[in-house]
């Protein structure tokens, strides 16, 4: 593999990964501060993705599409919280996982109720809409390069609200201990519905974000939901940083996999978790 | 009549109107009640995991896909496998695996538990759909079913679809009545203590890893039964027979009917899997109605449709003024 | 023990309640079989969820027009549908074949789309003898190691469309070429069609490459192929995949520097969502839209007239599935029990398909024109004929 090859592998692997943490930090949340496992994770991502189709078809231009099409997501997250996600706190994680799979059948349905069944590609946005040269024969897309800027720049911004904010330190307190930070009166409910509806717009960001480049197409939730599982189980429930982490490494793992060992890509990612599990069943940065 | 009596005779009458069934159903409906056999073996066996022992595994198919794949690599392409070499195979082979996973995956708990055995259960599918191994996404197929024969002596074909709705039948009781027997004996009930609480169990002496690597090989093999069955009924295997999905639905059968009771997975795997055919119907957006018909069930009969006949049952039991 | 009753109570009620249930079920629901002998019983076996909806529902209205233009009815009976969607899913393939064979008992099976999903339909109708029309999936073993008497096919083999690309490629000065594919049955077939006619010419295929179905990560594979840098490119990808591929084609700059090739199937129905990534394209298909005959122009006048929608290669293969029953059914008057009389009437036919007449080999595989077509604006120009006549060799069929 010569240098530029190699370069492009690697841009590709760390846009991936960043996109990954996108959805991969907002489950973490869920599950580390909420004590919720959500199946329907991927159906968020992928209700992004056509948000950004629809909206972009409308008004032209994929960054009104995002304006748009991001508080339209948050919206539907409060209330599906509200609704559903609710009743689930108190039960044990076998209902969860069952009713959030029952969404996932409800979700991809409705989606083909209102959108069929059809593929559809999103534009890129004009302005980034152009290949930078790298040789002779190969040219690397810009707009992937804006793909992850963006994702860095919410990686950021994340860094600073859990880090920074006062938000930021109810949303860790609740995660290390949540009857604690019930008893210090902090509005737990508030707070989840927060987490909730945080974990929900950056799934349908990342999902908006990446439209133009994945297309858009039923069934588009499925498999990243459960890269993103593994993700999660890597990085450590409620871990933002852990998510990072092995987000970048299942990007690289997957796609340098797929390049040196096509057979074994999809194994990889697998291999690498149960590997992690042995060392640290908590994950990488998870609390024991 | 006396309650013990009343319900041996009403568990007769069930069997019976099995037994009988074939004689009046259509060869369809003979199939299909076939399929739900297997079935409710499949999830019974996950019955024993959930119910009794208290782990959620998100990854029971694997092992029902890999009983079915065992098959299939070991039929010859045009003549008739031996049943009584390739289903102690199939069973060895989902016991073996299930034994590998389970000393990595009972090492968690909780949601990493859940978590990994959806991993694995992924990584086996990974493995049949992406590599030569089991001839890939487009899977194998089984042209000639199974034989029983014992030294070249055939006692019946199980080509013919109302013998093998028997050769079902006969397995899901002998299924049931190990598992009743299984849960009586001190390790069952080490089981149901494990559920309960851990580490109460732990603190009063029990090695509760190997009680719970036991449980998850029996319920490995037992699923491994079904899935060879399976594979057997319709003659194909892909990889799908191992995906979440699969794993998914038959959990839901566990819960629809009742987890923790044993007879409850074979009611859910009966009105999931006829609920299922009527959604699909009734119209293409069926699977609007399952979805939505699970997360119903899941919020409104928390403890499945047992839980409902159970409250029926204490209503009852009041009305007539007894108190067991 | 006194502490059990109620469990045991409890257990044998969820007994009765399983087996009670199961019984209602069983004795309610044979006695909703329909007892209607006079009407001719069709199932449709095709995709009408998911990636290959839009395909199951072009061929359902092709084979409907079809049957419209005969005066509603095959041979003089009138026709009961029975519908069943496939998913596109293979586990389900045999399961929901047996749906039509032995629950609705239909007279012919019509299907499907997806060449795994076939395969199934294709095993359970060499068990019970029941008609089968296959209007799109190209699995050569269908009509192939898996040929059967009742066993037809109005669509293609895999192999029929990319063989023709492989010459077309070579005449064209291309020497060395680097495939892509999915990796599965439909996958190989494609490649190994264009394969054989490019090698056979005098040209070489330095790579085969394949990623898992359904795989969308193409990126390491176009970069690998700018790396080998060889004459042509050669893929087989067809719906959503085809979209995604020729446009990461486009933007990684190979358009213009490799050209890219492959069946009819990476352009049709993709245009719109490939724009100008598509443009130029050239591909090999058994169909275009663009045929000028006066045959192709009515029909297509009829088909949008009627489903107010352009028709595409799925539609002419449902229509011509609808023809070659009808020819069959003609012939016989109506009856199907004599099998032996309507498949022989069905092998006798020529299909006046919108392609061009066709007639059906010894496999039972269409004999047809391949043409050569071109992308042109939002439309797939035929510029020629690439192969006149093309028969499958259906290796491995014993007819």
């Amino acid at each position: 593999m010569d240098f530029y090859s190699f370069l492009i592998q690697l841009l590709n692997a760390v846009q991936y990964g960043l996109l990954l943490f996108l959805l991969a930090s907002g489950l973490t949340l869920i599950f580390g501060i909420m004590g919720i496992i959500n199946l329907a994770h991927g159906s968020f991502y992928m209700i992004g993705a056509y948000l950004a189709f629809s909206l972009t078809a409308l008004t032209g231009n994929l960054w009104t599409a995002i304006l748009l099409g991001l508080p339209l997501s948050v919206v539907f997250g409060v209330v599906l919280e509200w609704l559903l996600m609710r009743r689930l706190y108190a039960r044990d994680h076998l209902d969860q996982v069952l009713l959030t799979y029952g969404l996932i059948l409800v979700f991809e349905e409705m989606r083909s109720v209102v959108w069929g069944n059809d593929v559809h590609s999103v534009p890129i946005p004009k302005l980034v809409d152009f290949s930078i040269p790298l040789t002779e024969n190969l040219s690397y897309q810009a707009y992937r390069l804006v793909i992850s800027a963006v994702c860095l720049v919410i990686a950021g911004a994340m860094y600073w609200l859990i880090q920074r904010t006062r938000l930021g330190m109810m949303i860790r307190a609740g995660a290390s201990n949540r009857e604690m930070a019930q008893s210090l009166g902090i509005n737990v409910r508030l707070l989840f519905s927060l987490v909730f509806a945080l974990g929900v717009a950056l799934a349908a960001f990342a999902g908006m974000l990446a439209a133009p480049v994945s297309a858009v197409f039923p069934n588009m939730g499925g498999h990243i939901l459960i890269i993103c599982f593994v993700v999660v189980v890597i990085g450590g429930i409620g871990s933002v940083r852990g998510a990072m982490v092995a987000a970048l490494m299942i990007g690289l793992a997957d796609t340098f996999g797929k390049v040196l060992l096509p057979e074994a890509a999809g194994i990889a990612v697998y291999l690498l978790m149960a590997l992690v599990l042995l060392w640290r069943p908590q994950g990488l940065f998870g609390r024991q | 009549m006396n309650h013990t009596l009343w319900m041996r005779s009403l568990l007769a009458a069930c069997v019976a109107v099995l037994l009988l069934f074939p004689l009046a159903g259509s060869v369809y409906y003979t199939q299909l009640f076939t399929k739900i056999m297997m079935l409710s073996i499949f999830a019974m066996s996950l019955d024993l995991l959930v119910g009794y022992t208290g782990l959620v595994s998100l990854g029971h198919a694997a092992f029902f896909g890999l009983a079915g794949y065992v098959l299939a690599l070991m039929s010859p392409q045009y003549a008739a496998a031996n049943l009584l070499t390739t289903l102690p195979a199939a069973l060895a082979a989902s016991a073996l695996v299930a034994l590998a996973i389970g000393l990595l995956v009972l090492r968690t708990s909780g949601i990493y538990f859940i978590m990994v055995t959806l991993a694995f259960a992924q990584m086996l599918y990974y493995l049949f759909h992406d590599t030569k191994l089991g001839g890939g996404s487009d899977g194998i197929y089984i042209y000639v079913k199974p034989a029983l024969s014992i030294w070249g002596w055939v006692p019946f074909t199980l080509e013919s679809k109302v013998v093998l709705y028997y050769f079902t039948l006969a397995l899901m009781l002998a299924v049931y009545a190990l598992l009743r027997a299984v849960l009586r004996s001190t390790f069952g009930r080490a089981l149901q203590g494990i559920k309960a609480n851990e580490q109460r169990m732990r603190s009063l002496g029990f090695a509760t890893f190997r009680y719970k690597l036991a449980a998850f090989v029996l319920a490995g093999t037992l699923a491994g039964l079904s899935g060879y069955l399976a594979a057997m009924q319709f003659g194909f295997v892909n990889p799908e027979i191992l995906s979440w999905h699969q794993s998914g639905n038959v959990l839901m059968m566990v819960i629809l009917g009742g987890m923790g009771s044993l007879a409850g997975p074979v009611l859910g795997a009966f009105a999931f899997t006829l609920l299922q055919d009527l959604f699909e119907s009734l119209t293409k957006h069926w699977q609007l109605l399952l979805g939505g018909f699970i997360v119903l069930v899941v919020l409104v009969l928390p403890r499945g449709l047992f839980g409902l006949f159970e409250y029926l049952a204490t209503l009852r039991g009041r009305r007539r003024g007894h108190d067991d | 023990m006194d502490q059990n009753k109620p469990a045991q109570r409890r257990n044998f009620l969820k007994e009765l309640a399983a087996l009670g249930g199961a019984a209602a079920a069983g004795s309610l629901l044979p006695s909703l079989a329909h007892a209607q002998a006079a009407k001719l019983r069709i199932g449709l076996m095709l995709p009408y969820t998911g990636g290959y909806a839009p395909l199951g529902v072009a061929i359902t209205n092709g084979f409907k027009l079809a049957i419209t233009e005969s005066g509603g009815k095959l041979g003089g009976r009138e026709i009961e549908y029975f519908t069943v969607d496939d998913e596109s899913d293979p586990a389900k393939g045999p399961e929901n074949a047996n749906k039509l064979v032995q629950r609705d008992k239909v007279d012919v099976l019509v299907g499907t789309v997806h060449s795994g999903v076939v395969m199934g339909m294709v095993k359970v109708v060499r068990d019970s003898g029941t008609l089968l029309v296959i209007p799109n999936a190209g699995a050569a073993a269908a009509t192939g190691a898996m040929c059967a008497p009742n066993i037809f096919r109005t669509s293609f083999s895999n192999w029929q469309t990319t063989y023709p690309m492989g010459k077309v490629a070579y005449d064209k000065g291309h020497r060395t070429a680097v495939t892509l594919t999915h990796k599965y049955a439909a996958g190989d077939e494609m490649i190994g069609g264009f394969k054989e006619a490019f090698e056979k010419a005098g040209g070489k295929v330095v790579k085969e490459m394949s990623l898992p179905f359904p795989g969308v990560e193409f990126q390491a594979f176009i970069t690998e192929i700018a790396a080998l840098k060889p004459d042509a490119v050669f893929v087989f990808f067809a719906g959503a995949f085809a979209v995604k591929f020729v446009k990461d084609y486009a933007a990684a700059g190979l358009k213009d520097k490799i050209p890219l090739y492959g069946p009819g199937f990476l352009t049709d129905g993709t245009l719109e969502a490939q724009g100008d990534a598509a443009q130029g394209l050239l591909t090999t298909l058994h169909y275009g839209d663009g045929i000028d005959t006066p045959r192709n122009k009515a029909f297509r006048l009829a088909y949008d007239k009627m489903f107010k929608l352009q028709p595409d290669v799925y539609a002419v293969q449902g229509y011509d599935a609808g023809l070659l029953l009808a020819s069959g059914l003609n012939a016989t008057k109506g009856d199907v029990a004599n099998k032996a009389a309507l498949i022989g009437a069905m092998e006798k036919a020529t299909i006046d398909s919108p392609r061009g007449k066709w007639t059906l080999s010894k496999s039972h595989n269409p004999v047809q024109d391949i043409y050569l077509r071109q992308v042109v604006g939002n439309e797939n120009k035929v510029i020629g004929v690439a192969w006149k006549a093309l028969a499958d060799p259906a290796l491995g069929c014993k007819m």
